[in-house]
């Protein structure tokens, strides 16, 4: 595993308060982390651990109550306007109203491609996704697995250089599920995209990252950050080999830790 | 097995003991009566033979048959009991009537649904659309204003037909204007709700690519709100007529649906009242009928609309 | 009541522009007037003109709260007929046309409900009835029924019935539609699973009813009932416009006839009060029903 070059995204001693009608809850605290081109990192920790909450600090979709944040050097809401990221939802969310290529064609119209780039790019993030045939379909013809692609096919559409994930495959079926990270691999390996994910299953975390950030809550928290020594060529069967197995067996030890003194 | 025989009968036998039961009854009041009685009893066996069927034929047959039941029941009805024409004229009488007065309903019609009604309706409805876009942006306004829609859209706003009638004089206007009225606060109120009703994944999502308001409006808000607004469009419709017809009760030129009936009750042309209604009917059917086949071609990905 | 900030200053905006309107609606009978005695009026008098003339265009809203003070509590208390003097509201009071209004409109409501509730009972039970009467009960709610009511008024008031009855029938037909509509979905509204549990417990239809069925139907019950009392109120109103027996629908059309027009808006405004008394006390049970239920959203 070569060094990071540069650092896309830099977290320092990230805060962020919710007020509430309950009161104030802290759902970051001192949030540490630099993430570099062309890592895959993922989040792990159980709900309410702030996984989901930094990743939309990192997509200006939340504002931190404190610390620094840079993504790509500028603010995040800077980066936002930038279109600097793709974002896939926990749901495809898809719009029922438009095929499949006319959902992938969205974030183009309104960033202003012309005709023919649009039709080009919307053939070329299909065919990324395994997805080729079924441009004229519209979304509730299709299976939830090929939803998601569909909603991967989107978040890629303009080329962002990041891309965000949240919990992209928590709905699917564990078969399904296998099928998708086999394939999501690929796909980052081709496009050598800075991907942040956040996910609640430990197998899919050790599986697609090359650094791994467990995380804790009350307050949200980093509790362990993993660098992972798996090669970056990864079969499906790589999750029997014992490296595979101690990096899952670290993961589990600094969930558990971070529960024991919640 | 022997547990279902012993059941299924008696309730089978006791619908036809019942049946036999009332017919026999009724013979014992009157002939006539008996002879209603039966026409009814045989209608309703045949329709509950009928709506056992799981067809698309079936589906249609079961309510045009109990409708045709009613009809001959009534046409039956009158001439047994020979009820005089002013109270009561038979359907044949209507339909006889329908025929000869063809000029006089199509010119009613012309008057009331398409200057009153449709002028009104379109004018309302725009309004309310282009009212609910204009204070999407203030929760302010929207907190003021729904509240007060709501309070407005359980009025009995036909009340303000006389006010009307005074301000913009006897013509079709002064119907239109009522109709404004009418439709406005429920068209406003199905607007303001469906433009809310986008997820907030989904605005999320144009908020990642950075698109501007009317971007996100335009693309997500509007589309998603489109059942909400056919909702209101087909509620509103019925409210439309409903407001062009009982306006003129108020005052209107010698012309219109609401004008003949309130006239023809006077004169005892007791058919034109009932042949105007039937129009009216047919005319607000078709009305529905046409908004909601829009609303099939515009909102085809709606789950509602998938079956 | 985070609401009432901004409904307070939608009313007050409401009530500005009917003065400016007033004032513009009204100026040109004001200017009329003043050509005629041969004087020009000044900014201030054209506005203390048009929100004093005893038949405007469009009446002042303080003119209008002054004739439904005058026809309610004035008439009442000091009127040589009215409830003080005489021992029973007076004819030309507005609480007595409003009365005869409101009785009709709890008649009609009460037995179009009631029916309502038991056609949709039956539907619910009776295949035939479902597939043959349904259609037509949803086919009613876009056609306008209204329309046959001065027929029935005047029909009824040629055999001889006439008073509360003929506007109750109305009242009753036009909420019995929508009561039918609204509770046959209710009544329906248990999903399979549900059905499925009470079979695994061997219950009867009658069990299913009552412990399942009617308790489910409640929300839709009251949503349709809203409906229904506006409905019926609207009903009870035009009713009473074919034949002059009182009411606030006649004391509307003798208003048009006469240019009445505070008088019109008057009885708008008590239609407007007794329509939002009956939707907010169907409102209010409806809340202390479904509380106590366990079904308040």
């Amino acid at each position: 595993m070569a060094a990071p070059v540069q650092n896309i995204i830099s977290a320092r001693n990230v805060d962020l308060t919710f007020q509430t009608a309950d009161g104030p809850i802290h759902a970051l605290k001192g949030v540490d982390l630099a993430i570099g081109k062309g890592e895959f990192v993922s989040f792990i920790g159980p709900s309410g651990c702030g996984k989901t909450t930094f990743l939309r600090c990192i997509a200006a979709l939340e504002t931190p109550t404190g610390g620094t944040l840079t993504v790509n050097g500028m603010s995040p809401d800077e980066a936002r306007r930038a279109r600097a990221y793709g974002y896939v939802f926990q749901a495809a969310g898809l719009y029922p109203w438009r095929t499949i290529g006319g959902n992938i064609r969205l974030p183009l119209e309104i960033m202003g491609y012309d005709k023919a780039e649009q039709a080009d790019r919307v053939a070329r993030v299909l065919e990324l996704v395994d997805l080729a045939g079924f441009e004229k379909k519209y979304p509730w013809q299709l299976s939830g697995g090929m939803q998601q692609r569909a909603s991967i096919a989107r978040a890629l559409a303009f080329d962002a250089d990041i891309l965000l994930m949240d919990e992209p495959f928590g709905a699917l079926d564990e078969i399904v599920r296998d099928h998708l990270n086999e394939q999501l691999l690929a796909l980052w390996a081709r496009t050598e995209k800075t991907i942040g994910f956040v996910t609640h299953s430990i197998p899919e975390a050790v599986y697609l990252s090359t650094k791994i950030v467990v995380m804790s809550p009350r307050p949200g928290r980093i509790t362990d950050i993993i660098e992972s020594p798996l090669p970056k060529e990864r079969p499906l069967d790589i999750r029997d080999t014992p490296e595979f197995i101690a990096v899952a067996h670290r993961v589990r030890e600094g969930l558990r830790a971070g529960h024991q003194d919640a | 097995m022997f547990k279902q025989i012993p059941f299924a009968r008696p309730v089978g036998m006791s619908k036809i003991v019942w049946s036999v039961a009332a017919f026999v009854a009724a013979a014992l009041i009157d002939r006539s009566l008996a002879l209603l009685v039966g026409v009814w009893l045989v209608a309703w066996h045949v329709n509950s033979w009928v709506a056992g069927h799981e067809s698309r034929l079936a589906r249609m047959a079961a309510p045009t048959l109990f409708g045709l039941t009613l009809l001959v029941l009534w046409e039956l009805a009158v001439h047994l009991f020979a009820v005089p024409s002013v109270i009561l004229p038979p359907p044949s009488a209507i339909a006889a009537r329908m025929a000869t007065s063809g000029g006089i309903l199509w010119a009613d019609v012309v008057q009331t649904v398409f200057k009153g009604a449709l002028t009104g309706y379109v004018m309302g409805c725009g309004t309310a659309l282009l009212t609910a876009i204009a204070i999407d942006r203030s929760t302010f306004l929207q907190r003021g204003l729904l509240p007060v829609g709501n309070f407005v859209a359980a009025l009995p706003i036909v009340g303000v037909a006389p006010i009307m009638v005074m301000w913009f004089n006897f013509g079709w206007e002064s119907k239109a204007a009522v109709v404004v009225i009418m439709v406005f606060f429920p068209m406003l109120v199905n607007t303001v709700e469906g433009l809310k009703a986008s997820e907030p994944m989904q605005r999320d999502l144009m908020r990642t690519y950075s698109a501007s308001y009317w971007q996100t409006l335009f693309k997500l808000r509007l589309p998603a709100a489109m059942p909400f607004i056919f909702n209101g469009l087909k509620i509103t419709t019925t409210l439309a007529l409903i407001g062009a017809i009982v306006a003129e009760f108020f005052g209107s030129p010698v012309l219109g649906m609401g004008f003949r009936i309130s006239t023809s009750v006077g004169q005892l042309a007791l058919d034109l009242v009932w042949a105007e209604i039937v129009v009216a009917a047919v005319v607000g059917s078709i009305f529905y009928g046409a908004v909601a086949l829009l609303e099939g071609v515009l909102t085809f990905w709606h789950p509602s609309q998938r079956e | 009541m985070r609401n009432l900030g901004p409904v307070l200053t939608v009313v007050a905006v409401i009530l500005v522009i009917w003065y400016v309107a007033a004032v513009g609606l009204n100026a040109a009978w004001a200017r009329d007037q003043a050509a005629r005695a041969g004087t020009e009026l000044g900014f201030s008098e054209l506005v203390g003109q048009t929100l004093s003339q005893s038949r405007p265009k469009l009446p002042a809203p303080h003119q209008v709260a002054a004739e439904i003070w005058q026809s309610t509590w004035v008439e009442e208390t000091q009127g040589r007929r009215g409830l003080i003097k005489s021992g029973s509201l007076s004819q030309r009071s507005l609480v007595y046309h409003a009365w005869l209004t409101l009785s009709a409109t709890m008649v009609g409501f009460a037995i179009g409900t009631g029916a309502g509730v038991l056609l949709a009972v039956g539907i619910v039970y009776n295949r035939a009835m479902d597939k043959s009467v349904m259609p037509w009960a949803i086919a009613s709610q876009t056609i306008p029924i209204l329309a046959i009511a001065p027929m029935i008024i005047v029909v009824l008031n040629s055999i001889g019935i006439s008073g509360l009855l003929p506007k109750a029938i109305i009242s009753a037909y036009l909420s019995f539609f929508p009561v039918v509509v609204g509770m046959v979905k209710g009544l329906r509204s248990p999903d399979a699973m549900q059905l499925d549990l009470l079979r695994t417990y061997s219950a009867g239809p009658a069990q299913a009813f009552w412990k399942l069925r009617l308790p489910a139907s409640m929300p839709y019950f009251f949503a349709s009932l809203k409906v229904g009392v506006a409905a019926s109120l609207v009903g009870a109103i035009v009713g009473e416009l074919p034949v002059q027996q009182g009411g606030l629908g006649a004391r509307l059309l003798a208003g048009s006839y006469y240019g009445q027009t505070a008088q019109i808006w008057a009885a708008l405004f008590a239609a407007a009060a007794l329509a939002a008394v009956l939707v907010g006390i169907v409102g209010a049970v409806q809340k202390r029903t479904l509380t106590r239920m366990g079904m308040a959203r």
